[in-house]
């Protein structure tokens, strides 16, 4: 699948030989898209909420959407793993292809969608079953029914969730008697269970208090790399510690677009400009 | 200066005076119920000790003959107790799975027409009296019955179980639905991002999360069925044995306090004494019935507050 992208990546890159050889350079080093989205229009209804929405996301990287509320932010969000279908009257237009394959097309599977892309939700919702079986679920559902391998499989995801320390004499406990961050944490642990490539994370420290956001923004750079991550936050600082790469949405067009530095520090656009200095939004 | 003092006063106090009127008004009204209660607990208490005085405790509880009217006397409850238990069951083994398949069925998969359709039906079914249940039961169940089971008698406790499992349907299916509808949407979308399909996240997550709602209204329609009458009245019969077989008459508590009452037997009598010591039997098991609901219930909340 990534072959296929990286194919077509290859044919410019043919086509302009050695005559633009250092502009080729930092292309092939910024890893192939993982998720490449073109000319992409959503609709709730009648009501259009994005609007030619263009943007490759590379692969290992963390990406900050960012922008005012109901920009559109958390719907190209839920775009990415079809989580829009669930709602009645929503169609769109343009494609999105992640790793390779266009998942609005026919063919596409959404079981298998979802368990190649996970999403961490702004309010943790683990299920109300045990630490254990909130992180076995997915492998369970998908069909790992041994259980010394369903263990092993929790074990991981809860040591890689950074939470493991935490509950490992208590697994069969409640999940929900566990404190906000560690649920949150426990359901990054949960959508690492199904061993994702993509992790969508829609505001995921929004509702925590300072020391679990950090906790969580630490598992974000120790995630970077294995992951592709993508995380809409509402908060600027947040975007600037866990980013590599910034999109700014506003009223549900893609605005700018680039490195996290540049976009804080010498954005191109005013109205990023604008909002990243507070002005508005 | 006076004059206004105590016009401002009197001002007061009929305002205090009809706080305090509406007040009571209302703490009577509440009380109505509460005295009812326990009015309804004393007596029955008082005619049941009168009753006790005369037969013993043990034998009312343990003894498998119910004789009261007869010459031969004999007040062993059971056979009454079984009957009630074995038409409930049957009803309990229609309503359940049928009235869970609906609520799931409105809660997550109906349209929103299917719904609006199929929702003032079921509460239609729930406002048919009793009665035309029980005819329904003697005259077109039954009948119905003996073509498939020749062996089945004219009154016994599966066409009465049958159509009182029709019945409490509607109350099982509206309150499990409830059950559902109350688990958070963020636990769908939660399975279904892990890549759940739908029966997946209905029964690995939605019902479990339910489970609680789901069994209060599952013990909620028990003690319907335990405390219904006029269905086993008509078409149970009036013999009280102690039996599993489905296809034979039996008496349940209920159907024995309406032919005691109904009757012409004497007033102040044991075997008129015999209906309060029954009813205060159903009561303790309608009451407890309905006490495990309630505490069902409250764990299943705090499950979610917690």
């Amino acid at each position: 699948m990534r072959h296929s992208v990286a194919h077509n990546l290859d044919i410019p890159m043919i086509n302009t030989a050695s005559s633009n050889k250092q502009s080729e350079q930092p292309q092939s080093q910024t890893s192939t898209p993982c998720i490449a989205v073109r000319d992409l229009n959503f609709y709730y209804g009648d009501t259009q909420a994005l609007f030619d929405i263009s943007l490759d996301i590379e692969a290992g990287l963390v990406t900050a959407l960012i922008g005012p509320s109901g920009c559109g932010k958390s719907t190209f969000l839920r775009t990415i793993n079809r989580m829009n279908d669930l709602i009645a009257g929503t169609r769109h237009e343009g494609e999105i292809v992640v790793s390779g394959h266009e998942i609005y097309g026919k063919k596409t599977d959404l079981v298998s969608l979802r368990k190649k892309v996970g999403m961490v939700f702004q309010r943790s919702n683990p299920f109300p079953k045990s630490i254990f079986e909130n992180v076995a679920y997915g492998p369970k559902i998908h069909g790992t029914k041994n259980k010394s391998r369903l263990a092993e499989i929790v074990e991981k995801s809860l040591l890689r969730a950074d939470l493991w320390h935490e509950v490992k004499d208590r697994l069969g406990d409640s999940a929900l008697a566990l404190s906000g961050g560690q649920q949150q944490r426990l359901c990054i642990a949960r959508a690492l269970a199904v061993d994702p490539e993509i992790l969508l994370m829609d505001e995921p420290a929004s509702a925590l208090d300072p020391r679990s956001t950090a906790k969580i923004e630490n598992l974000i750079a120790e995630l970077r790399g294995d992951y592709t991550i993508v995380i809409v936050t509402h908060n600027m600082q947040q975007a600037g510690r866990v980013s590599d790469k910034t999109a700014f949405f506003c009223d549900g067009k893609l605005v700018e677009y680039g490195d996290t530095e540049a976009i804080f520090t010498k954005p191109q656009q005013q109205q990023t400009e604008d909002y990243i200095r507070g002005r508005f939004g | 200066m006076e004059q206004v003092q105590t016009i401002s006063h009197a001002g007061i106090s009929l305002a205090e005076l009809k706080e305090k009127c509406i007040h009571a008004i209302f703490l009577f009204c509440g009380c109505v119920s509460i005295f009812t209660t326990i009015g309804i607990v004393l007596v029955l208490a008082l005619e049941g000790a009168f009753f006790f005085q005369e037969v013993p405790l043990t034998e009312f509880l343990f003894g498998t003959e119910w004789t009261p009217l007869f010459f031969n006397k004999s007040f062993g409850i059971l056979p009454l107790v079984c009957g009630t238990l074995l038409t409930s069951a049957v009803a309990l083994c229609v309503a359940l799975p049928l009235g869970l398949i609906i609520a799931i069925y409105l809660s997550e998969f109906a349209s929103s027409r299917a719904r609006s359709v199929l929702k003032p039906t079921m509460e239609v079914l729930a406002g048919i009296p009793t009665v035309v249940y029980g005819y329904f039961a003697l005259l077109y169940v039954t009948p119905l019955l003996q073509k498939i089971f020749p062996e089945l008698l004219g009154f016994n406790a599966l066409s009465p179980g049958l159509v009182m499992g029709i019945m409490i349907l509607p109350m099982v299916a509206s309150l499990s639905e409830d059950a559902i509808y109350a688990v958070p949407g963020s636990l769908r979308q939660g399975a279904y991002a892990l890549g759940a399909g739908k029966l997946q996240t209905i029964f690995g997550v939605i019902l479990p999360a339910a489970f609680g709602g789901i069994a209060a209204s599952f013990i909620l329609a028990m003690s319907r069925a335990v405390g219904e009458t006029m269905i086993v009245a008509i078409a149970a019969g009036q013999q009280p044995q102690l039996t599993l077989n489905v296809f034979e008459p039996v008496e349940t508590m209920t159907a024995f306090i309406v032919q005691v009452s109904l009757g012409d037997t004497p007033h102040g009598t044991l075997a008129y004494r015999t209906i309060f010591a029954v009813g205060g039997a159903l009561f303790v098991l309608t009451f407890l019935l309905n006490s495990l609901s309630l505490w069902i219930r409250g764990r299943y909340q705090e499950r979610y507050t917690g």
